[in-house]
């Protein structure tokens, strides 16, 4: 527990990918399989259920510090973050615990489950005695179902692979879906690839960049195809061995939660694999993102909820067809058997991602410019000899760019101002800003991110020295700080004072040239609202290309 | 150079002749000018500029610039002479008193900085001790805290939650040793951001100075040569203009003040790892905000067990709680059954005690 413990805290503490590699790679090398087969677990982003109800673990922890409760809340409010408040509470840490993580995990994690009342408290209080402050701190994260460290997936499949010396695609592959943390498991994912490891396995998904450079310096248009960026989920179809299996971007297995794809699976040839996107689809278009996420938030799927959110799966690409990986394949002809077989198929929830058709990049700007009507995120950029690589590769002289629309961003006046959480605790970093109705300052927006720390810093005494009420965590300040909110979309809401919502606001810049008096007025934000949903799209056949 | 002082120098115990009258409000009050002492005609730290200051500690947010006449401990008198320069500044021994109108006043170890002091105001019997900032924790570069008897205590609170809580020193100092041998042997330098006042005297006390040459921002320096002229054992430092060799610059700890962060300054280290050292590297937050490779806990503050040690030890029956975690602080002490009060001073900001991390 106490390497696992210190490799969290060092995970922790640096925001270097290096020195979190690094990281990783030490405790791969050193700890026993066992121990790094919840390691991987735990960092690839597998929570741990919750197995005590934070209410009770207060309780707990506020009778095991010996402080009052409004004092326990205090420090809660100060720290940002449970699990961490009640380490740093705790009496008396011991000198930390010499047995192993899996040894943690399996004798004492997963027992508790089956432990009610005071059997569950005594486990709890145990553990805390036995473990130094930052074996507490991980102990607390575990059991709250809250462990999360700034690694991603990806980087802990980059360790692994650096130490077993195997591809990382090979060990991403094998980490997907079911993945049982055991030391057998670990130790496989050393192994030289076996010829059944494909079926029902995704590739890893090819991400693009954000487009870093003008776009007339990618070279000559018509060597790049241009496709909308659809606002749904990006998602793999694979049909293999006659079963059909749907796999998110986020390697989450989506195959249940989709019955309409099994059917449409039904009628694709065996041995394929299409990349695309998952999108609502009403009345022959589609429909705006919310409506997807309606049916995602559905635990169940009753026939009404099918009927009222279908959905249908747009197509980008093709990466495995009669069986054969087609990956490194050059786009156009990738494209071009893509089409060919969606055709073939003629199903209507099956459709080719359109392409958008330009002589040249100005009116592909044009066209670009119309993106927000269409309910797409901007335009994809894929050069036309492009192979499907792997993860966030940059591909010399041919990859892929994302070409996205300008948010959409108005002026606004800081006017209430809340401490942050988690890492931004002990500074006042959510704030609320408003535009003005005639001599009246509404609120319409929170934003928490977008600035750097030294702005954070700056703000942060501003709102301190221009503090006019305190209700709890909230502050009110003197409206006097302008700020540029950049957000993704806006639509009516009566639920709302101002009547908009904006969503995924953010600070674009702070505008300290702007007097408040220069911030922007609820008209200019109404008359952003366009029709109430996306104009529809009908998707048409892509142009071939010569 | 010998510094010039006025001719006839300003005493505090002569100037004022006519004996204060009793006040009829606390010894000590809250004015908008700072916390006055209405029997000495004197404020303690003040804010505003006025004739007779009382100084606890040469931080900047308690001594500030602009008074006639200061008066301080005799530790402090260098340091404090680096912020002030040549003003009418009266010193005295710990534990020596004066009169000053109707008050005995002394000053006592407050353990915080070189020449930190807890002020002693003893009026018609009853007993005043204003804190300044304190730490009860050992402190190689000061004299340690003496806790001082009294009805009426003022304390600072910038750590008054018991979510911090301290480890001793000699731990903090063995994390930065193996942090600094680790780079060294690496043939990275280690640097390390300090508020060049204090704390980075007391880490130069504090770590292993065979590990590979400390090399010391001119911030820092200048505080080190005031330390050293005040009879404080620093170990040797290089400045940058000393031209250490880049070998050297490789195995070498570098104390800089945090505002060195970032600067070009830093960038004739090379490939460096950085770090903070600060009370508020307790929280992960705090550390992860300063974007530093590593943060060691160390405060020149009491924590949240040593403000209770102090208090108690104390004996005071009434507590004036200053900058910090003020109403936190008043609500637990009246819990306590002490009779506790908040003071809205204008302290904080000058060291550690800055909320922003
Ligand atoms: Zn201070
Ligand atoms: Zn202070």
């Amino acid at each position: 527990m106490r390497r696992f413990a210190s490799l969290y805290r060092e995970l922790d503490a640096t925001t270097s990918t290096l020195r979190k590699l690094a990281a990783l790679r030490e405790y791969f090398s050193a700890a026993s399989d066992a121990d790094c087969a919840w390691a991987v677990f735990f960092l690839g982003g597998e929570k741990p259920r919750q197995v005590i109800p934070t209410r009770v673990l207060r309780t707990l922890a506020v009778r095991t510090a010996d402080i009052p409760e409004w004092l326990f809340e205090e420090c809660y409010q100060a720290v940002g973050d449970l699990a961490e408040t009640i380490a740093h509470l705790l009496p008396d840490p011991g000198s930390g615990s010499d047995a192993s993580l899996a040894d943690w995990v399996e004798h004492r994690l997963l027992p508790l489950r089956s432990l009610r009342d005071s059997a569950l408290d005594d486990a709890v209080i145990a553990a805390w005695r036995e473990l130094d402050a930052s074996g507490r701190l991980v102990w607390n994260k575990l059991i709250t179902g809250g462990f999360r460290v700034g690694v991603s997936r990806l980087l802990v499949t980059r360790a692994v692979a650096e130490v077993a010396g195997v591809e990382p695609t090979l060990v991403a592959e094998r980490l997907l879906g079911d993945w049982q943390p055991t030391a057998q498991a670990y130790r496989a994912l050393f192994a030289a690839e076996r010829g059944d490891e494909r079926a029902g396995r995704p590739y890893p998904f090819f991400l693009a960049h954000p487009i870093d450079r003008p776009v007339e310096e990618l070279g000559p248009c018509e060597q790049w195809q241009a496709e909308w960026k659809w606002d749904g989920i990006r998602a793999q179809l694979i049909v293999r061995g006659g079963r059909p299996y749907v796999w998110s971007r986020g390697d989450e297995p989506m195959t249940e939660r989709f019955p309409e794809l099994g059917a449409l699976a039904a009628r694709l040839p065996d041995g394929v694999v299409l990349d695309g996107e998952l999108l609502a689809w009403r009345d022959g278009a589609a429909a705006p993102f919310a409506l997807l996420q309606q049916r995602i938030g559905r635990k169940k799927l009753t026939p009404r909820v099918l009927r009222e959110a279908p959905v249908a799966f747009v197509a980008y690409d093709l990466l495995e067809i009669e069986g054969r990986d087609c990956r490194a394949d050059p786009l156009h002809r990738r494209r071009a058997a893509l089409e060919e077989l969606v055709e073939r198929v003629a199903d209507p929830a099956l459709h080719v991602s359109p392409v958008v058709v330009a002589t040249d990049w100005n009116s592909l700007a044009a066209q670009r410019a119309q993106a927000r009507d269409r309910g797409v995120e901007g335009l994809m950029l894929k050069h036309q000899d492009s192979a499907y690589g792997a993860g966030r590769v940059k591909l010399e002289g041919g990859g892929w760019w994302k070409w996205k629309i300008d948010p959409y961003s108005v002026d606004a006046v800081l006017v209430y101002a809340q401490r942050g959480h988690g890492r931004r605790a002990s500074l006042y970093t959510d704030y609320t800003f408003a535009v003005w109705r005639g001599e009246e300052l509404v609120p319409f927006a929170k934003a928490y991110s977008g600035l750097t720390d030294a702005e954070i810093r700056e703000v942060d005494n501003f709102i301190r020295a221009h503090t006019r009420e305190k209700f709890g965590p909230v502050r009110s300040v003197t409206p006097e700080l302008v700020m540029e909110i950049g957000f993704e979309g806006i639509a009516r809401s009566p639920r709302h004072k101002s009547g908009v919502a904006v969503r995924f606001p953010r600070i674009l810049r702070l505008r300290s040239d702007k007097k408040p008096r220069d911030a922007d007025t609820l008209d200019t934000l109404l008359r952003l609202i366009g029709p109430a949903l996306p104009a529809p799209f009908i998707p048409e056949r892509g142009e071939p290309r010569e | 150079m010998p510094i010039r002082r006025p001719r006839a120098p300003f005493s505090f115990s002569t100037w004022l002749r006519r004996p204060a009258v009793t006040p009829r409000t606390d010894l000590v009050r809250l004015t908008e000018r700072g916390l006055y002492c209405e029997a000495a005609d004197s404020y303690i730290d003040p804010w505003r500029p006025v004739d007779r200051a009382i100084i606890t500690h040469a931080h900047a947010d308690h001594a500030r610039r602009g008074h006639a006449h200061y008066l301080a401990t005799r530790d402090a008198e260098q340091v404090l002479r680096i912020r002030l320069g040549d003003v009418s500044l009266q010193c005295l021994a710990y534990g020596e008193s004066v009169t000053v109108g109707s008050v005995r006043l002394s000053f006592h170890p407050a353990g915080h900085v070189l020449g930190s002091a807890q002020v002693r105001l003893e009026h018609a019997g009853e007993v005043w001790v204003l804190s300044g900032d304190y730490k009860v924790a050992p402190d190689a570069t000061c004299a340690p805290f003496e806790p001082v008897a009294a009805h009426t205590f003022v304390t600072e609170s910038t750590f008054g939650l018991p979510i911090y809580r301290w480890r001793p020193p000699g731990d903090i100092f063995a994390q930065v040793n193996e942090w600094w041998a680790a780079n060294a042997a690496a043939g990275r330098a280690s640097v390390l951001y300090a508020y060049s006042f204090g704390k980075a005297q007391r880490i130069l006390a504090g770590v292993e100075a065979s590990i590979g040459p400390i090399v010391c921002h001119g911030a820092v320096e200048a505080l080190n040569d005031a330390y050293r002229g005040s009879g404080v054992t620093l170990p040797p430092t290089l400045r940058v203009s000393d031209r250490p060799g880049s070998e050297d610059l490789r195995r070498a700890l570098v104390l800089a003040p945090p505002s060195a962060q970032g600067t070009p300054w830093l960038r004739r280290f090379g490939e460096f790892s950085d770090a903070f050292a600060s009370g508020w590297m307790q929280l992960r937050g705090a550390r992860r905000r300063r974007s530093v490779d590593r943060g060691f806990v160390l405060s020149d503050h009491a924590d949240w067990p040593g403000l209770q040690s102090a208090i108690a030890a104390s004996g005071a029956s009434r507590v004036f709680v200053t900058h910090g975690q003020v109403p936190v602080m008043v609500r637990w002490l009246t819990e306590q059954g002490l009779e506790a009060r908040a003071f809205e001073t204008e302290f904080g900001g000058g060291d550690d005690g800055a909320e922003v991390p």
